[in-house]
């Protein structure tokens, strides 16, 4: 169970197929998203990723066309991206008609880990609002603070 | 991707037994481990390495009262999470909004060769 952390999402007129090669051949991603995109669209397929001088490696998780893609990033240097120690980014294509598609994207990690799984559900259902509620009430937090 | 200086902060809250203790240290001002250990799912030892990172990612001050040691959120430092997590979803947002207009573009474009082609 993925910890939501940002989910956004946008209205397309295109079909899923063109918003998928828009989202996932690498010099497509090189205008959007990344200075530079080194990946192989396939699962398990490890790639790198250049942002401005800084640059790091991705490694991908999910390819379903047109549908779904996801990869992780932001692990720790030597070490493989697995749930808990990285960030999962996803994309999800949802046709609305022959030529719109709704492009979801949410980017979350660092899961619920080493918890049993009722304490962890017990946990869950405490916090329905997820990230976003938490940064409404960070918002109010901070607007309350005296001067 | 976060800039390295926001690794830390970034870690510190992006973890949901953590961003537990902070808003039970948010909601309620300066309190014991003890005191959160018995609010939170898990035990008082992972609370306390909870606060351990919190600390360190200067997101939460500890200070002595009598016998008692005390955490208190940083308010300054907790801002600048909020904004570093608002800047996240608006350059996901930028990213989208470029996504549409590559996309959309590209559409034209096909729809365009098809009717000479056709």
């Amino acid at each position: 169970m993925a910890d939501l952390v940002i989910e956004r999402e946008v209205l397309i007129e295109a079909p899923a197929e063109v918003v998928w090669r828009t989202i996932t051949e690498p010099d497509q991603m090189s205008l959007w998203f990344a200075d530079r995109v080194e990946l192989a669209v396939e699962p398990g397929a490890h790639g790198y990723m250049q942002f401005g001088d800084q640059g790091g490696p991705v490694v991908v998780e999910t390819v379903d066309p047109p549908a779904r893609f996801s990869f992780r990033w932001n692990h720790p240097r030597g070490e493989e991206p697995v749930a808990g120690n990285s960030m999962l980014v996803e994309f999800t294509l949802t046709p609305e008609g022959a030529e719109r598609t709704r492009l979801r994207v949410t980017e979350s990690g660092h899961e619920l880990r080493a918890w049993p799984d009722a304490e962890k559900q017990r946990y869950a259902d405490g916090h329905r609002g997820g990230w976003a509620g938490y940064l409404d009430r960070l918002a109010a937090v901070a607007e309350r603070r005296p001067g | 991707m976060t800039a390295p200086a926001d690794d830390e902060l970034w870690s510190a809250i992006a973890d949901p037994s953590r961003r537990r203790v902070l808003d039970l240290l948010v909601s309620n001002g300066a309190v014991s481990a003890s005191w959160l250990a018995g609010r939170v799912p898990f035990s008082r030892q992972a609370v306390s390495k909870h606060l351990v990172v919190l600390e360190r990612a200067g997101l939460v001050r500890r200070r002595k009262q009598g016998r008692e040691v005390l955490y208190q959120v940083e308010a300054d430092r907790l801002d600048q999470a909020t904004r570093a997590m608002a800047e996240l979803a608006a350059r996901w947002d930028r990213r989208l909004a470029t996504v549409k207009r590559l996309a959309e573009t590209a559409h034209a474009e096909d729809k365009k060769r098809n009717r000479h082609d056709g």
